[in-house]
């Protein structure tokens, strides 16, 4: 197998999270110790089930998380170190060099604010330009992200817009004030597919044309393969494995990854029953001392309950946290 | 008897608007499922697709067409003699937790159907079909927000098929699960069909799911049925471009099936004022011009069923 291996960064990243941490107070730890790297111009997969940390995680970097949840670790952001436990120092990133797009656009923007204003706002506070340069910018932005009539959304309210147009908005505000970092939350879950089609079409333009490092965190697969070069799987609050996309959806290592894409791929392949991963994921605060996974695993053995196991590279550049996943790796 | 279970012939629904106008959400739809046969219903938000489930379960009337099941036209029946067919037909929703009345428990949901039918309600019978659903009986006392989302549709299938239902109406059943629940919940599905020979009209947007599911599917676009036949050979191989635009935004994380991506200009239009010629005229990327424009296409032939398109009309001449 001669696949590109460069599935984990070395030399300079853009983004280097180390250690996020994420604790729910009163509930416990949600996230547990988890890295990001990522380079400028690459889209990389942040993928698991509900519940599992995904988007904590995401927030946690943007200093965004709601009261009453924590976090530790270190964000490296172009060579600058800033500490996640204290998200007003990430205040300076947020919105200028780091941006979000968020699931529900709807919810995302001003109801009773028009999408002018409401663009020309973000742009106020981070960026120094006149009225009438703000005002070209909004409609050259509408145009970037293929609104059809800038002129009349730019006037419109949000709810005069469909779905698709509103989710274009809340990109065109996100790279308002030109962010090196993107993090898509499920970007598309609440459009219709061809729509969808279109707004990752949009998104991948954005990475490959202005060199954006995109984080897409979903639970859609099938869009990972399309899109990504590298893929993050988490579960319960780790990544469990980490690499190049299709070495990942091709050759998974990890038994949760590989059931993950059993239950799919089965779908595909005409069989009287779909592959699933029986049980259900361990609660939030759970003190679990082995592996997370080890309770809904078909290969776990002793050692399972009682080691932890830790992310290792694997033969393709890749990274596994799982005890037996050379042992597994061709059955 | 004949051998065809429901039969949906030219059904149309208009919605009235204010101020004037209608919502054409349906037009000239023909549909048929066998007893024990899944029917795969796909097509985006506006499609249609909900409110054909609807006219199926009653909860609608077609503003013209007709829908007869088991050899019975249902549309003008009184309402006496829609009991018997309100229990051959049950329906599963897509959001568990709104279908659910909040301050009944889990047993006294799933025995509804059978207390309106006036069926053997009692907890004996309520927790046989929770343990064929997979919930055990430590579930019957609770109420559904201490349900996960995968138990709380396992309860309500529970619930759909205590009346032993000839079809099921499944309405996105397992859009707002996560994967290994959908794969948990699909599992279960498949085997109830098949141990009850129920017949299911399943609607989805999600084509992996319903090539999974289902034997036949028809594909709605702006309340017209773009192409139907054989759900296996239709998925691989769809003959209308919409069906291969819905198919390749839908990816496969197999390397093997990794097609050519089409990305389809415009948005759906509104099913107020729907396209002349082709309803899909406007976003097609292989539109003839003029002809689709203008002409709307007849049924063609395909490998796998039927489809209206003037490219597979060209074909053919």
């Amino acid at each position: 197998m001669s696949a590109p291996t460069n599935a984990v960064l070395d030399g300079a990243a853009l983004v280097d999270a180390t250690g996020v941490a994420i604790t729910v107070d009163g509930v416990g730890p949600a996230v547990h110790g988890v890295d990001l790297r990522l380079a400028a111009g690459e889209m990389v997969g942040l993928v698991g089930e509900s519940g599992c940390g995904k988007s904590l995680t995401a927030f946690s970097l943007l200093g965004l998380l709601p009261a009453g949840v924590r976090a530790a670790g270190e964000l490296r952001f172009a060579g600058t170190a800033y500490d996640l436990a204290a998200p007003d120092t990430l205040r300076p990133l947020r919105g200028r060099d780091v941006a979000m797009v968020s699931q529900d656009p709807l919810t995302a923007l001003n109801p009773v604010s028009r999408i002018d204003h409401q663009l020309g706002d973000v742009m106020r506070t981070h960026l120094d330009l006149s009225r009438a340069q703000r005002r070209a910018r909004v409609l050259e932005l509408l145009e970037r992200v293929g609104i059809p009539s800038p002129r009349r959304v730019a006037r419109a309210y949000p709810f005069e817009l469909s779905g698709g147009m509103r989710q274009r908005v809340l990109i065109a505000m996100a790279i308002s004030c030109r962010p090196r970092l993107l993090i898509a939350d499920e970007p598309t879950t609440a459009l219709d597919t061809t729509v969808q089609a279109q707004i990752m079409e949009l998104l991948g333009g954005l990475v490959r044309d202005e060199g954006l490092a995109m984080l897409l965190i979903t639970h859609d697969l099938g869009l990972v393969a399309q899109h990504c070069s590298r893929v993050c799987v988490m579960y319960a609050g780790e990544i469990v494995e980490h690499g190049a996309v299709r070495a990942v959806l091709d050759r998974p290592r990890h038994p949760y990854a590989r059931a993950l894409i059993e239950c799919l791929a089965s779908r595909d392949t005409g069989v009287a029953r779909l592959a699933t991963i029986e049980g259900t994921v361990p609660p939030v605060g759970a003190a679990i001392e082995g592996c997370r996974f080890a309770a809904r695993c078909h290969y776990a053995d002793h050692r399972c309950s009682v080691t932890r196991p830790r992310l290792t590279a694997t033969g393709d550049g890749g990274l596994v946290a799982c005890l037996r996943s050379e042992e597994i790796a061709d059955e | 008897m004949s051998d065809t279970l429901l039969r949906v012939e030219g059904v149309s629904k208009a919605f009235p608007i204010r101020g004037g106008g209608a919502l054409h959400a349906l037009r000239e739809v023909d549909l048929e499922i066998k007893p024990g046969e899944a029917v795969g219903l796909i097509g985006e938000s506006g499609s249609g697709k909900s409110t054909l489930g609807r006219i199926v379960v009653g909860l609608e009337r077609a503003t013209s067409g007709r829908v007869h099941f088991d050899g019975q036209e249902t549309s003008g029946l009184p309402a006496r003699r829609r009991r018997t067919i309100q229990r051959d037909i049950q329906m599963v929703f897509q959001d568990s937790r709104a279908s659910m009345n909040p301050r009944l428990r889990i047993h006294q949901i799933v025995a509804e159907p059978l207390r309106t039918h006036g069926l053997d309600a009692s907890r004996g019978t309520v927790i046989d079909l929770l343990q064929r659903v997979g919930l055990g009986e430590r579930f019957a006392d609770l109420y559904p927000h201490q349900l996960s989302g995968g138990q709380r549709q396992r309860a309500a299938i529970a619930r759909a098929v205590s009346v032993r239902p000839k079809l099921i109406v499944a309405d996105e059943p397992v859009s707002a699960l996560d994967i290994s629940v959908q794969a948990q919940v699909l599992n279960l599905l498949k085997s109830l069909a098949q141990e009850y020979g129920t017949a299911f009209l399943f609607i989805s947007h999600d084509l992996g799911v319903v090539k999974f599911f289902c034997d036949r599917v028809s594909v709605l676009y702006l309340g017209r049925v773009l192409e139907d036949g054989a759900a296996a050979p239709l998925l691989a191989g769809p003959s209308h471009p919409y069906t291969r635009a819905l198919a390749s935004a839908a990816p496969s994380v197999r390397l093997d099936d990794q097609r050519p991506r089409i990305v389809l200009s415009g948005e759906l239009p509104s099913p107020e004022n729907p396209p002349s010629g082709c309803c899909f005229h406007p976003r097609c990327p292989e539109s003839l011009g003029d002809v689709c424009a203008t002409v709307e296409p007849g049924r063609s032939q395909t490998p796998a069923g039927t489809a209206r398109c003037h490219l597979l009309e060209s074909v053919r001449t």
